[in-house]
């Protein structure tokens, strides 16, 4: 079996703290960490290495900082890992990324599976893993909480649903986006540390990955920020006065907005 | 398109580097040098007090799409059991409005199996077309057909924008989509506007909704967004609007993924550490039927409950919807305070909710001292008003 | 402050402390309520490669020694100190075929200690010795090519849950503690059972039992270094062991002071955060400044063994001593300054308090430690003055 687990570097969300004066997010003195739900991508890749033998290799897409979230993987146990950082991948939106991701996977042999965590904890969108698979034309779940039964060729697995779970059963390859309940992340153990502190870590350009400059990056990007805005906030304590009706009333039409 | 700086102009005052939400500018000796985490946002040129900073070039776009200018307004009608969510018709009254403001229709994409009924529906609550993919295979969602054949639709009519609701379903459909088709495509959306040239301005809470972003995506159609469930309100039904239905011309089904089965569980509501909204009940609520209103309170609003420790002490709620020192410690998006006065031990629990509301009749309670929204109050009389509220906001 | 750690120990400090807080922390007071052997966490520690700091490289170990072993009680301290020791007494058990085993003890037992497979314990104690180890009753017999023993050892930590025990006997009578010889009895061996778990004020979460031998019987092989050397394979594995005694109160003194800090910060009385008066900040800058103390004449004490130095016994009994006395005293404050909420089960700070009384009593008491610190003195003063 040949697993590809996706990662991406964010700040840590623990960390976050909010400006009073500005109401903007802090970033300086926060650590950089793998994505959340990544680790839980990983961490299954890893764990069916140990049962069904294989190889895990982890692919991050972000700046040549990124690199440390990929030792990070080499210490859980990764076997291959390699960072996707160029001038012309920045300010791809998940349009690009997908594609960009996609095109890496591209280039490894007899992938079997890739394995994505939910979505980044920084944007959000929980749309890259469908879009690499939509990109290299294979099926995807989103949302696994469970792999019943794990063939070279074929996935069995139970996704969450609005209301309850579907066990899905896809051809292989595959992309699968997961959930938290998946498993428990292990630590690494101070060997893996060291092996990941020595390792190098390969660096694929666009030309590695064969990729056309227009669909990378900002220009291969079709959403565009336009501009960024504080939210309105209202100041602590706005006491809501009136009937409880009233009261009511007031605190709805404040919170539908949110 | 890039940033650029005019030297003589710029002071070094650091008001780009402090207003960069990518955190792409640092200061040099001769102004400030971008890295390549700059998206090209303009952050830093708001921000800039001498205007010194100003964005160079016009995006080069690689293949512009013919632009279609007539293009209608999309909304997907996701159907559960011959059944619309609530979201579409959300979504319809939003692209209602979309829609007439661009001169354009207000069109849905209604996929299932029998769902005869449901054009009508969807014409009184605002749209005026209703293309209907129907076939055996379409009954229940499902990624592979469902992705095909509206990748397939769009091709065929051209919408200029797609709305879809931001279910589980919708959120694992959109991207594969957007993705087959090449454009653009924003999660989660907050608000929607247009600009001059009629380009769809997406805005979604960026950074863990501590900032909000507008994006847009003037270059590829169709412009595609989610947006979840309770985001806008449903708009009144109009009994006997007239519209059109058109049968879609199916292309042929691929299956590539087999359902072996559907679980739907016994509601327990959404975990109390991953929900966006927290309703949690205390000791000021009285009685444990009063507990019973928190507990409505939160399935109105697709929220999880939490309980200070009293109450979980005294039994009125089981343990793992304590939160604070010894339960589970919370951060949603809302956290709705009810009889709780706000206890140390609590507070620690929760008390780095984006916002949090306290509704408690003791005016002196801790809980007001962090609360962004305080209603003094029995929890009894306003906990049942602001039931009322939403529901009568969601079926008006 | 920086303690100029090497880069691995800094690895393995942070390592430590990481799971100190994501993986004991959140389950402290549980194992404390119930009393409960941390098997799981003893699993992650293995897999972490934790138990390996203090075991020589040749036999599956990192090659680090008491400071690195220090570093690792500390931080798991800081969350819980039941754990902690039951981890440290792993490396109690294994100093003495770490220091005077023989080539084939060390190749048979220490690979599977370092990867925290099997844990070691130490039997010394008995009901008739405790400070004065001329007590011990627990005697082995030679008999053709097995040792047989007979005795009970009281109070064993890690007993039951081991499967290395270091075991501390008399072959020779006469002799007093000159007659006094250390054994490696593994569990599962006839002859070998435990007592019931004891109901302790603190570090709960450890296991400690009674460890009964009757005609227990092992190949000869199985004695450490030569018959007599009991009593100085005691003291050299004390030696080295002490330090960690007062890591691990560092460690306690430590996790109340944060919790001290964290809630001064919170708690409004007055009208304002507790932390604003003097009284209470005097407090804490006396905890700290204490804690920081005990904390480098720990850090010091191991490096200075861990270079290799002999008769080091007054250095290591003052860091345990000293150390000791801080985190029962700085657990007791940092009660005081939660007040109310110390004293309730709700906040870790009563379990910090009842956790640090131990550190003053086991491993020699700490009158015990005065007294091999002040007999040094005299010694050393009249060997001076000769």
């Amino acid at each position: 079996m040949h697993i590809v687990a996706c990662i991406k570097q964010v700040p840590d969300p623990s960390q976050a703290r909010i400006d009073r004066e500005t109401g903007l997010v802090i970033r300086e003195g926060v650590d950089k960490i793998i994505n959340p739900y990544d680790l839980h991508a990983l961490e299954e890749a890893l764990r069916i290495k140990e049962t069904k033998g294989g190889k895990v290799t982890v692919l991050s897409m972000g700046p040549a900082s990124a690199e440390q979230v990929l030792r990070d993987a080499i210490a859980m146990g990764a076997d291959q890992v390699i960072l996707l950082s160029d001038r012309q991948f920045a300010g791809a939106d998940t349009l690009a990324t997908s594609y960009t991701l996609a095109r890496a996977v591209a280039r490894l042999e007899d992938v079997n599976l890739v394995i994505c965590g939910k979505q980044a904890v920084d944007g959000d969108t929980a749309q890259v893993g469908p879009g690499m698979a939509a990109k290299l034309d294979i099926p995807h779940i989103t949302q696994v909480r469970k792999l019943r039964e794990l063939t070279e060729d074929k996935l069995v697995a139970e996704k969450l649903t609005d209301r309850g779970y579907e066990v899905v059963e896809v051809p292989l390859p595959a992309v699968i986006t997961v959930v938290k309940e998946l498993n428990e992340p292990r630590i690494p153990g101070l060997r893996g540390m060291m092996r990941a502190k020595k390792a190098e870590i390969p660096v694929w350009g666009p030309e590695d990955i064969e990729a056309e400059a227009d669909r990378i990056g900002l220009k291969g990007s079709p959403t565009q920020v336009w501009r960024t805005f504080e939210p309105e906030r209202h100041r602590k304590g706005e006491m809501l006065e009136g009937t409880p009706s009233e009261q009511a009333a007031a605190l709805w039409q404040r919170l539908r907005s949110l | 398109m890039e940033i650029r700086l005019l030297a003589d102009k710029c002071t070094i005052c650091g008001a780009c580097e402090a207003a960069c939400p990518y955190d792409a500018v640092a200061m040099g000796a001769d102004g400030p040098e971008l890295s390549e985490e700059c998206t090209v946002c303009g952050a830093c040129v708001e921000a800039c007090p001498t205007e010194a900073i100003y964005i160079a070039g016009e995006k080069a776009s690689p293949q512009p799409e013919p632009r279609d200018a007539a293009g209608d307004v999309w909304v997907f009608a996701e159907q559960r059991e011959g059944q619309l969510l609530d979201v579409v018709l959300e979504l319809l009254g939003e692209g209602r409005r979309l829609a007439s403001e661009l001169g354009v229709s207000l069109a849905c994409l209604l996929l299932g199996d029998s769902v005869d009924h449901l054009p009508q529906e969807l014409i009184e609550f605002g749209a005026d077309l209703v293309y209907v993919g129907s076939a055996p295979e379409l009954k229940h969602y499902r990624d592979d057909l469902y992705a095909q054949v509206m990748e397939h639709a769009v091709r065929q009519h051209r919408p200029a924008i797609l709305l879809i609701g931001g279910t589980a379903n919708g959120r694992s459909l959109a991207p594969r989509v957007a993705a087959r088709l090449e454009t653009g495509l924003t999660a989660d959306c907050t608000g929607f506007a247009l600009d001059e040239d009629g380009n769809l301005l997406q805005t979604r809470p960026a950074f863990g909704g501590n900032l909000m972003a507008t994006i847009r995506c003037p270059h590829h159609r169709p412009q595609m967004a989610t947006v979840r469930p309770k985001v806008f309100p449903k708009p009144a039904r109009q009994p006997g609007r007239e519209g059109q239905v058109i049968a879609l011309e199916l292309p042929e089904l691929v299956p590539w993924q087999r359902i072996l089965e559907v679980v739907e569980e016994a509601d327990t509501g959404p975990n109390l550490a991953e929900a966006d909204i927290v309703v949690a009940g205390g000791r000021g609520l009285g009685s444990p039927e009063n507990f019973r209103l928190v507990e409505e309170l939160a399935s109105v609003l697709g929220a999880a409950v939490g309980a200070s420790r009293s109450v979980v002490d005294a039994g009125w709620v089981s343990y793992p919807h304590q939160v604070g020192q010894t339960g589970r410690t919370v951060a949603p998006k809302i956290y709705i305070a009810c009889g709780i006065s706000g206890a140390i031990q609590h507070i620690v629990g929760m008390q780095s909710s984006d916002v949090i509301v306290a509704i408690n009749s003791d005016p002196d309670a801790p809980i007001f001292s962090i609360a962004t929204y305080g209603i003094v109050g029995k929890a009894e009389e306003v906990i049942p008003a602001l039931i009322r509220e939403i529901k009568g906001s969601s079926s008006q | 402050m920086d303690y100029f750690l090497t880069e691995e120990q800094q690895m393995i400090k942070d390592l430590a402390a990481r799971i100190a807080d994501e993986r004991v922390k959140p389950v402290a007071a549980e194992l404390d309520e119930k009393e409960e052997f941390p098997w799981e966490l003893m699993k992650v520690l293995g897999e972490a490669d934790l138990f390996a700091v203090w075991v020589p490289e040749e036999y599956g170990g990192l090659g680090g020694g008491v400071l690195e072993q220090a570093l690792v009680v500390e931080e798991l301290s800081r969350a819980c100190s039941g754990v902690a020791v039951s981890y440290a007494a792993s490396a109690l058990g294994s100093f003495p075929i770490i220091l005077f085993g023989t080539e084939e003890q060390k190749q048979r037992y220490l690979p599977d200690i370092a990867s925290g497979k099997r844990l070691a314990a130490f039997a010394l104690t008995e009901a008739n010795a405790g400070s004065d180890v001329s007590g011990i009753a627990t005697t082995a017999t030679l008999d053709g090519d097995e040792y047989v023993l007979n005795g009970t050892k009281q109070w064993i930590t890690n007993g039951g849950e081991a499967d290395i025990y270091t075991v501390i006997a008399v072959t020779d009578k006469t002799k007093g503690p000159r007659g006094y010889s250390a054994f490696i009895v593994e569990k599962g061996t006839p002859g070998l059972s435990f007592g019931k778990k004891e109901k302790k004020l603190g570090i709960r979460a450890s296991a400690t039992r009674e460890v009964i031998f009757e005609n227990c019987r092992i190949p000869k092989e199985n004695l450490l270094g030569r018959e007599g050397q009991g009593f100085v394979i005691t003291m050299k594995t004390f030696d080295r062991t002490r330090p960690g005694v007062g890591a691990q109160a560092v460690g306690i003194a430590q996790g109340a002071l944060d919790e001290a800090v964290k809630y001064a910060r919170e708690r409004v009385q007055f009208g304002q955060p507790i932390s604003s008066f003097q009284g209470i900040q005097f407090m804490l800058a006396d905890m700290a400044t204490q804690v920081e103390a005990a904390r480098a004449l720990v850090y010091s004490v191991a490096r200075w063994i861990d270079s290799g130095a002999k008769d080091v016994s007054q250095a290591a009994a003052m860091a345990k001593l000293f150390a000791s006395d801080v985190c029962m005293k700085v657990t007791v404050d940092a009660v005081q300054i939660l007040g109310g909420y110390g004293y309730m089960r709700e906040y870790p700070v009563e379990k910090m308090m009842r956790d640090a009384k131990i550190t003053q009593i086991y491993e020699g008491t700490n009158q015990i430690q005065r007294s091999i610190i002040a007999l040094d003195l005299i010694k050393k003063a009249a060997r001076k003055n000769k």
